[in-house]
């Protein structure tokens, strides 16, 4: 049964988008458009799944679940419904299934995130972590991100203005090269539980990480599938180029910043 | 101190053009701020024909030059930053350059200032030049490395509108629900412009919409009508609040590749309006500049007349004649702009494949953040493309953005600008047409370049 991935148009996964029309606000259908080609190129059907405030979620219907950000504004409408949506989403992050939330996606997958003005949104607790906003007049995190993850980098764009720290014991997704990542100070950037991950970065992050892409959709099939499941190579040679060419923005811009200070 | 720095200033900016350094359009407005910090209030508050200033995500330029050459065909001489330099250092720059080596701006009671301003600098600037209209065209996400949240600015504007006099006219988009809201928020007298021809609105449905509740209760908005994004004739769930019936409204719009028709109707009457424009995004420019041009007591036939004879600013749909092929130069900004450049584009070619050259720049004018892209509905171009080269700064993010797309049939990256409008030009047959999608800097560096092979002035100069 070696040759099990030969018959790959079999596959199919299912991806929980949430709340696409509220939370999208760095190009974060990008992330979706990624892997819905991604699969195309290899025979492999992906259903997207939209699913906004008030939608019944079931989350043994999915193989991913994707966040995107959104500004302080929708954040806040989306919290509270999140939370009745968050011991499934726990539940189903706890059975292995791959997650995905970027910026103010991944602030709400921590266990709080405290505004500006002393309100609290309570977040649904994957990651262990809670986030700080120093409110009006406190700088954003802005600028490119290149970022040390599993052997190579992640690259992206960040723009936030909360600051987000772990607990102690916490497993961070990547290491900052360039940029501030989590909180501008610990070097950290992004958060892994399970098979979850929380990041600052767009860009959009999957277009320019294909790697990582398909890290997620090959933790999804193999869920699924087993373990005997492998991905057709793709040429990514544009990819990389992109890739290069923000790593090189992040660079430039940490020199600048250096030189500043 | 008007004198010293209005000298200064014009010394400033001949040294600086002396030198090709550019337009010289930064360093007399910074020398002229340096030297009398309330440059702009002492030389825009003698003007006796009135101040506009035009403000919005995008149709700025476009609007205030419709504006500026309707009031010049009227006889009234105006002050306009012509250049696009919309922070208060260009402010500061246009009104010293107006002045006279007196210090004075010649025959200043009847001359008007219709002043493009930038969406961040509008409390700034409204404090300064205490304008007489102002004109709000929309409000998208744009740059959000430079103004952080849409919320922000949202919040800037209120602010402005808030302590502007009765005397005072704001001229706001009926149709964008951001924009119409700061009528509730002003006691100045409230003109709005809109579309009230639904045969305009788009089959498909955009992504992103960047207003999606009312500002006064918090409810969601319903549309009867949706032109692109969130701009239509849009409804509050809540409290009832609506898209007021626009006092200039566009009751019938006939399009064509390259221009249309626009008729308007306004409170002195209906007007026909002949654009060489094409794209209902230029529709809402021109409904905003005769809105604007009706409180400056413009007649309907010198406005119809300055419109019909309207040459588009710089790479906004101006089009060069460079060896023997046709170069359309589309200013892209922001994925609404984007969207609506796009289906125009498709539109206008009605089926025929499009020859593309799209560069993306990453300058701070450009937007550092290129991740924008993704909103855009490139989308619409698959199986329309004769040829695509990504040229600029971040070339590789937007090859891949066309190729995710499913453009990548014929698709070249091409870092360098110049190379990239080589190869375009050679690779669009003679007699054809080649459409360039530039981002800001990009589109200067672009149009400097097929202007000089094409013999003609460079920006700043126009």
């Amino acid at each position: 049964m070696s040759n099990h991935d030969t018959t790959p148009a079999s596959y199919s996964l299912r991806l929980a988008h949430l709340y696409p029309d509220l939370m999208n606000l760095y190009g974060d259908r990008g992330n979706i458009i990624t892997l819905r080609q991604r699969c195309a190129a290899r025979g492999i059907t992906l259903t997207v799944v939209e699913i906004g405030i008030g939608d019944p979620f079931d989350t043994r219907c999915f193989d991913l679940i994707f966040m995107g950000g959104g500004q302080d504004r929708e954040q806040q409408r989306i919290a509270q419904d999140l939370q009745a949506k968050g011991p499934a989403i726990r539940a189903a992050v706890a059975d292995g299934t791959p997650a995905l939330a970027v910026c103010g996606g991944y602030q709400l997958f921590c266990r709080s995130y405290q505004l500006g003005r002393g309100e609290e949104l309570p977040g649904i607790g994957i990651f262990p972590a809670r986030t700080l906003h120093g409110g009006e007049g406190t700088p954003r995190c802005i600028g490119n991100v290149e970022a040390e993850w599993d052997g190579g980098t992640l690259v992206g764009f960040e723009n936030h203005g909360g600051r987000t720290y772990l607990d102690a014991g916490a497993t961070p997704l990547a290491r900052v090269r360039s940029g501030y990542g989590n909180n501008g100070d610990d070097g950290t950037e992004g958060a892994v539980t399970a098979n979850a991950f929380g990041t600052y970065l767009h860009g959009s992050l999957l277009p320019k990480n294909p790697r990582f892409a398909d890290h997620l959709l090959l933790l999804a099939l193999r869920r699924k599938y087993g373990d005997a499941v492998t991905l057709t190579p793709l040429d990514d040679s544009l990819e990389q180029r992109a890739h290069a060419s923000a790593a090189a923005a992040a660079r430039r811009e940490n020199a600048r910043r250096r030189r500043g200070a | 101190m008007t004198l010293p720095a209005v000298l200064a200033s014009k010394a400033a900016g001949l040294a600086s053009r002396r030198l090709g350094r550019g337009g010289g359009t930064a360093l007399p407005g910074l020398v002229a701020e340096r030297l009398a910090p309330d440059i702009v209030a002492r030389l825009a508050r003698t003007l006796g024909g009135g101040a506009v200033i035009v403000t919005g995500t995008n149709g700025k330029t476009t609007t205030a030059r419709m504006l500026t050459d309707i009031l010049r065909a009227g006889g009234t001489p105006v002050i306009h930053n012509r250049s696009g330099s919309n922070l208060m250092r260009g402010l500061a720059a246009t009104v010293t350059a107006a002045a006279a080596l007196n210090g004075r701006i010649p025959n200043a009671e009847r001359t008007a200032a219709v002043l493009e301003v930038d969406e961040a600098t509008i409390p700034a600037a409204v404090t300064a030049v205490r304008p007489q209209s102002i004109i709000f065209t929309n409000l998208f996400r744009d740059q959000l490395d430079r103004y952080g949240e849409v919320d922000s600015i949202t919040a800037l504007w209120r602010r402005a509108v808030a302590v502007l006099p009765p005397s005072a006219t704001v001229i706001l988009n009926a149709d964008d629900p951001s924009v119409a809201a700061l009528r509730h928020e002003t006691r100045a007298r409230v003109l709005t412009f809109g579309v009230d021809d639904v045969g305009a609105a788009a089959g498909e449905e955009e992504h992103p919409a960047d207003a999606r509740w009312c500002a006064r209760c918090g409810a969601e908005f319903e549309y009867s009508a949706r032109f692109f994004w969130h701009v239509g004739h849009w409804r509050c769930r809540g409290c009832g609040d609506q898209r007021p019936q626009p006092d200039v409204a566009a009751t019938g719009i006939e399009a064509w590749a390259d221009g249309q028709r626009v008729h308007v109707a306004t409170p002195a009457g209906a007007l026909r309006v002949r654009l060489p424009l094409a794209g209902l995004y230029n529709a809402y420019n021109a409904l905003a500049a005769v809105a604007a041009a009706g409180v400056l007591d413009a007649t309907p036939e010198q406005t119809e007349r300055a419109l019909r004879g309207f040459t588009a600013a710089f790479g906004r749909q101006e089009t060069l004649r460079v060896r023997g092929r046709d170069v359309r130069i589309l200013l892209c900004k922001n994925p609404a702009g984007v969207n609506q450049v796009l289906r125009t584009l498709a539109a206008g070619e009605s089926g025929r494949p499009v020859h593309l050259l799209m560069i993306l720049n990453d300058g701070i004018a450009d937007g550092r953040d290129v991740s924008w892209i993704w909103d855009v509905d490139y989308e619409v171009l698959h199986g329309r493309t004769a040829l695509v080269v990504a040229s600029g700064t971040r070339a590789a993010d937007m090859a891949l953005r066309l190729k995710y797309a499913g453009l990548s049939e014929r698709l070249m990256v091409e870092d360098g600008i110049q190379a990239a409008a080589g190869r375009a030009l050679s690779q669009t047959p003679a007699g054809g047409r080649l459409y360039v999608l530039p981002t800001y800097t990009a589109m200067l560096a672009v149009r400097d370049h097929l202007a000089a092979l094409a013999g003609r002035r460079r920006f700043w100069e126009q």
